[in-house]
């Protein structure tokens, strides 16, 4: 009896460190739609989709043989331009349409590209290999492998940088202004279409990296990005929209409960712990855990 | 001409389900991202009566009956979802609504009953496209009716202003929860003819892509219109289909066209074709 109660635990701990590291990929790609959203409160579907073309760029590089930096340095550069292009051609002129002509119009984004994907890199999954060479460490009866450890600190390196980005350059400054208020930061001579435009770079350029390192556990296939993207959006919001910090902490807790429920349950229902969770903040606190209240004002 | 036929059916099923979604999305302004869920829950409900339940009645009845228990298992379900849901406005409900309709599915999903992932056979062929047509022709009836009674006024209200709305005596909660569930439920009746005219239903016909489609035909047609709803459903049905037939090039690449062509839609008219607008242009007919 004590020893199953042990293995239980042990079990539980692996689960757990599967999930941080899985989270921090969530958490990843999470931050660029709260980052998104928090300026210009809109849910870009085709996120996903600029992780999916960025992982691609990315392979092509790893096949044209250039090293592992490089190549994630390519995902990252081409997810970003590719995410201000298509802010510049589509997001910009529709923005003063309001919001639900916006998000179908992210909607339309997000599934050309999907198909688009198909035509031109083909349907089949490629697979992007680790990117340092894996080597596993016990730790009782537990695994832990370096590429799980990296994918760790890489996500906490990222968070420490933006949060030096928005809160002691000049341009995380006029961030957080255009996302306090658009107007009223016009207004103080910030150029906010400009703001904008390096919101999307840097989100779809850490959706980019996401796609990179994912390579240890899943395939990059034209249509991975929209199930990924379902899965960070459900962490931004778990998290707090449009709150930084919130994305981590979402996409941590959705990598958790996502391996813990498939671990100790059932795997079917991997999918469906997440939008239980979901569910539940929004019931509780519909801001999300870290978000703020704001008051309706008549 | 089966082709063509199918094609007939799904754009009356789509009438249907468009016309129900436009009741919560277009008149009461709420945003609903799980509409596949609803269509889903009436097929698989309907279905699990013909196939384990079914009575020894003619197949014209026992249809009826598969459409009514549709329609009250989506109902239900849209009480369920509706209590905890409608308390939220916007974006949030939108993705509250999302992780619904995924959780439902995803129960189906993990049903042996139902043939989980595997899908659910031997459905009997009840209905037919008369069925499907007459279907719609009574949501549409049902819909112009609606939008001109008090009850349909007070739901396009709140709509327009929550505060303004509940200012001037309508009860927020109990209208909203009106249209939600009805729209469910309508959307359940859908799924009862989808069921028996196809014979087979698959866990993945109900996810999430699906309630976009159907949000979609919503958009396009115009928000709030009747006419716009039956517009959009017949175009975003047939299009893609059509650039099937233009041979060459643009039929392999018409998954990505039709993106395009919503996309070029929305920056040139948001409001969708019909705007709230019914056909010939009043916006609300007065009963004179």
């Amino acid at each position: 009896m004590g020893q199953n109660v042990a293995f239980f635990l042990w079990d539980c701990l692996q689960y757990l460190i599967n999930g941080i590291s899985q989270g921090s990929l969530y958490a990843l790609v999470a931050l660029g739609y709260t980052m998104v959203y928090g300026i210009i409160r809109l849910v870009n579907f085709a996120h996903g989709e600029f992780l999916m073309i960025g992982a691609m760029c990315g392979y092509y590089a790893l096949q044209a043989h250039l090293p592992m930096p490089v190549a994630i340095l390519v995902a990252m550069l081409s997810a970003g331009l590719l995410a201000v292009v298509v802010e510049r051609l589509v997001y910009r002129p529709i923005r003063k349409s309001g919001r639900i002509p916006a998000l179908i119009t992210a909607i339309g984004t997000s599934l050309f590209f999907q198909y688009f994907g198909q035509l031109t890199f083909g349907a089949d999954p490629k697979t992007i290999p680790p990117f340092i060479t894996e080597k596993i460490y016990n730790f009782g009866e537990v695994n832990v492998s370096n590429v799980q450890l990296a994918i760790f600190v890489i996500t906490m390196l990222v968070l420490a940088f933006l949060w030096w980005l928005t809160h002691f350059t000049k341009i995380g400054k006029a961030m957080r202004a255009t996302s306090y208020n658009l107007q009223a930061a016009e207004l103080m001579g910030i150029n906010t279409n400009k703001i904008i435009s390096f919101t999307f770079f840097l989100g779809a350029a850490l959706a980019g990296l996401g796609g990179m390192l994912m390579g240890y556990t899943m395939s990059v296939e034209p249509m991975m990005g929209m199930n990924l993207g379902i899965k960070a959006f459900v962490a931004a919001v778990v998290g707090g929209i449009g709150v930084i910090p919130g994305a981590a902490l979402g996409g941590f807790i959705i990598g958790i409960a996502e391996n813990l429920v498939a671990g100790l349950y059932k795997s079917s229902f991997r999918d469906g712990v997440s939008f239980f969770i979901l569910i539940l903040i929004l019931l509780i606190k519909p801001s999300g855990l870290l978000g703020k209240n704001t008051k309706e004002k008549v | 001409m089966d082709y063509y036929l199918q094609i007939l059916l799904i754009a009356g099923i789509f009438i249907t389900l468009t016309l129900s979604l436009n009741l919560i999305n277009g008149f009461c302004g709420q945003f609903s991202l799980g509409h596949a869920g609803f269509w889903g829950v009436g097929a698989y409900a309907s279905a699990v009566y013909s196939v384990y339940y079914a009575l020894p009645l003619p197949a014209a009845i026992n249809m009826m009956i598969a459409i009514i228990v549709g329609f009250i298992a989506a109902a239900l379900s849209g009480i369920l979802i509706g209590v905890p849901c409608l308390r939220l406005k916007g974006d949030y409900l939108a993705i509250a609504t999302l992780g619904f309709g995924e959780i439902l599915r995803i129960i189906i999903t993990n049903t042996e009953k139902i043939g989980g992932p595997r899908g659910f056979i031997n459905i009997p062929h009840w209905a037919n496209i008369i069925w499907v047509y007459a279907i719609a022709a009574v949501a549409v009836v049902f819909m112009i009716n609606l939008k001109r009674s008090s009850f349909g006024r007070a739901i396009i209200s709140i709509r327009e202003d929550e505060i303004a709305s509940e200012n001037m005596g309508v009860n927020l909660f109990k209208y909203k929860l009106f249209s939600f569930t009805i729209g469910a439920g309508i959307a359940g009746i859908a799924g009862a003819l989808f069921a028996h005219t196809q014979q087979f239903l698959h866990p993945s016909n109900f996810n999430f892509m699906w309630s976009v489609i159907i949000l979609v035909m919503v958009i396009l047609g115009g928000q709030g219109s009747v006419t716009g709803s039956v517009v959009g459903a017949i175009v975003l049905t047939i299009v893609p289909e059509l650039l099937r037939f233009a041979g060459g090039n643009i039929a392999a690449w018409r998954m990505t066209i039709f993106p395009v062509l919503l996309i070029l839609l929305m920056l040139a008219r948001p409001q969708g074709i019909f705007g709230p607008h019914e056909l010939g242009g009043s916006k609300l007919r007065s009963k004179a």
